[in-house]
């Protein structure tokens, strides 16, 4: 089928994170990247996005604003910082567009695609927050716990090569484990919530790994458990296809143990950075979604 | 070596590194005890806290029989003249837990990063330092880099306002020379106004000397603990290390015959197995690897039957930096699955 009609999408923010987001988006059968947007003119990120033939604008989203509705953008990514995501958002919903959050600002719905993308979608708003690198790879573990039975406690581990961390993490790392922790109890589905965020140096980059224990309130029942993980890795594999079960689920009383390890597929990031990569990945697979959506009412309109 | 009427400052870790080997189940009780036999011995720092630092509570640790801020509110309420002090690893614990900490007391926060992820503690150190806390920075595992690359590390924590760098040797590798060159240089390059502290595990039975090794290069705060509880085969032990500073006419204004005591009538008893350089331990020392490891990799052993020793050696291969303690398991998950 030829798919001429795509859903048009701006990216707001050039950096590592944009443009890897932009080579993924440029494979969508359904989402069309028109325009990316930065501050800096010389910023390297807009010229590799010019290269590949894509409008851009060193005026951040005022210099975006004034073409919106003229190309048709219905969906913005920011990828910027939690600092300015709110005003960029308020922005471009007032076009009319919606707006998938990748910085720690979380003022929408968090969205952990496989588990709450249609809860997150059907709340109504024109804002979701893609929560964390550190939640996107473990949130469905926890999930795919709490769906057999009760959690009363949920807590993740994730370990990310040193190189994968950019400056605006390190200068608020409480964010990161404070906004998963949250997202761990509130789309994980355990009572209470943990997060622990460790940076490896080592040389190679280590792959991310990603520890989930889960503390059941009655004895786990260890068959549907582990179906409905293997099922869960599975449902992740279609937009992360280097997400991988390597150890578990392992049971010891009530703790239910998982050991994961992400790679990513290297469009512009390196492989080693899972974390980033699933970032991108599930970003644009909450983009798809919703592009789904709005070419079927389209059609049907 | 001359270290006559030098002054050093003890930090006590039994509270804090020595629950690791009490695997977190120090009582209220035996932390009130403990610490008001410091406190009366003259240890002018005392640190307490989840081995792992404020928020190390939990699956991946261990969890530890009371709180945090139960063992923080207990102990202040029974030291005189002793400050206490609170570990915090960014990533583990928040600011949110340092707030707490400061409610309940504490004088000290150290903030502990990997020795080459220092900006991560920017937001940690200028928050002690907001409260008006001493305010330390803690660079782990700092055998791993260069002396040249710890000294960024310490000048980026310096710069976020930290008054006391630790050269931290947390798996008990290096040796007297690399103590000697690392604290020199420490001293030489920060300003003359911040401090500069080892803290040794003793691994490779060089927790005493490398400490005195610290003092003659310049250290300020020597981290050690009552018969040498803590992770590993245990810091410094203090009543020793305090004994041979006595002899080589240094100053601790510690009593000697008190901290003994502290450690043979109060401490001792309370060991569920005493502290001593095991083959897994003497090989955290050998291979390079975060002491805490240790009881891990011994679970470890006993439930999936691979040596404790060769997790240990793989996870010094892999170079794992403090709190991997979830890929102890992991590993010996998959050494067993290939065997």
């Amino acid at each position: 089928m030829m798919s001429t009609a795509k859903i048009k999408a701006a990216i707001i923010g050039p950096g590592n994170i944009g443009t890897d987001l932009l080579m993924k988006a440029m494979r969508s059968d359904v989402i069309e990247p028109v325009w990316m947007v930065g501050v800096e003119p010389d910023s390297p990120g807009l010229a590799r996005a010019r290269d590949m033939g894509i409008k851009t604008t060193s005026e951040g989203v005022a210099g975006l604003i004034p073409h919106m509705k003229a190309d048709g953008i219905k969906i913005c990514f920011d990828a910027t910082s939690a600092y300015v995501h709110a005003e960029n958002s308020r922005q471009v919903v007032e076009q009319g567009a919606m707006m998938i959050d990748l910085t720690p600002a979380a003022i929408g719905p968090y969205c952990i695609p496989p588990v709450n993308l249609d809860a997150a979608l059907a709340s109504g708003g024109s804002n979701v927050n893609m929560v964390t690198c550190g939640g996107q790879a473990t949130i469905p573990m926890v999930a795919a716990v709490s769906r057999v039975q009760a959690v009363a406690y949920g807590e993740i581990v994730a370990t990310v090569a040193s190189k994968s961390i950019g400056p605006g993490t390190r200068k608020n790392i409480d964010e990161f484990t404070r906004t998963t922790a949250r997202a761990v109890e509130q789309v994980g589905g355990a009572k209470r919530g943990k997060a622990i965020i460790l940076i490896n140096p080592a040389e190679p980059p280590l792959i991310m790994r990603d520890t989930i224990h889960c503390l059941t309130v009655d004895a786990p029942d260890q068959e549907k458990i582990t179906a409905s993980v293997h099922a869960m890795v599975a449902e992740v594999q279609r937009y992360v296809p280097g997400y991988r079960l390597k150890n578990g689920p392992i049971f010891d009383g009530n703790r239910v143990s998982i050991f994961m390890e992400v790679e990513g597929l290297g469009d512009f990031l390196p492989k080693y950075a899972g974390n980033l990569d699933i970032m991108t990945a599930a970003a644009l697979r909450t983009a798809e979604m919703l592009a789904d959506k709005m070419l079927a009412a389209a059609k049907s309109a | 070596m001359n270290i006559a009427n030098k002054n050093v400052i003890i930090h006590d870790m039994s509270l804090r590194d020595g629950m690791h080997s009490m695997r977190h189940q120090i009582s209220l009780a035996q932390m009130k005890t403990v610490a008001a036999g410091l406190d009366a011995a003259g240890v002018p720092l005392i640190e307490v806290t989840h081995g792992d630092g404020l928020g190390g509570n939990s699956v991946n640790y261990g969890f530890s029989a009371h709180s945090d801020e139960d063992y923080l509110r207990a102990v202040v309420g029974v030291v005189k003249q002793a400050k206490i002090s609170a570990l915090l690893l960014p990533g583990i614990g928040t600011v949110d837990d340092l707030n707490m900490a400061h409610d309940c007391g504490i004088g000290t926060i150290r903030v502990a990063t990997h020795c080459t992820e220092a900006d991560v503690s920017e937001q940690h150190i200028a928050a002690g330092r907001k409260l008006g806390l001493d305010t330390v920075g803690f660079l782990m595992m700092a055998h791993m880099i260069s002396t040249e690359e710890l000294l960024v590390q310490a000048k980026l924590m310096e710069s976020y306002g930290a008054q006391c760098i630790y050269c931290t040797d947390s798996a008990g590798y290096m040796l007297p020379d690399q103590v000697t060159e690392r604290i020199s240089a420490l001293r030489d390059q920060l300003q003359p106004e911040t401090q500069v502290g080892f803290h040794g595990h003793n691994n490779l039975s060089l927790g005493v000397m490398n400490s005195l090794a610290a003092v003659a290069a310049g250290a300020d705060r020597i981290d050690g603990s009552v018969a040498g509880m803590g992770a590993g085969a245990g810091n410094t032990p203090l009543e020793v290390f305090v004994a041979v500073l006595e002899r080589m006419g240094a100053k601790t204004g510690v009593d000697l015959f008190k901290i003994m005591d502290v450690a043979e009538d109060l401490v001792v008893p309370m060991l569920e197995e005493p502290i001593r350089i095991d083959r897994d331990a003497l090989t955290l020392g050998y291979a390079g690897v975060y002491s805490s490891f240790l009881l891990f990799a011994k679970r470890a052993e006993k439930r999936y039957g691979v040596s404790a020793r060769s997790i240990l050696v793989e996870l010094g291969k892999r170079r794992t930096v403090g709190g991997q303690e979830d890929m102890i398991e992991d590993l010996a998950l998959s050494m067993a699955a290939s065997k």
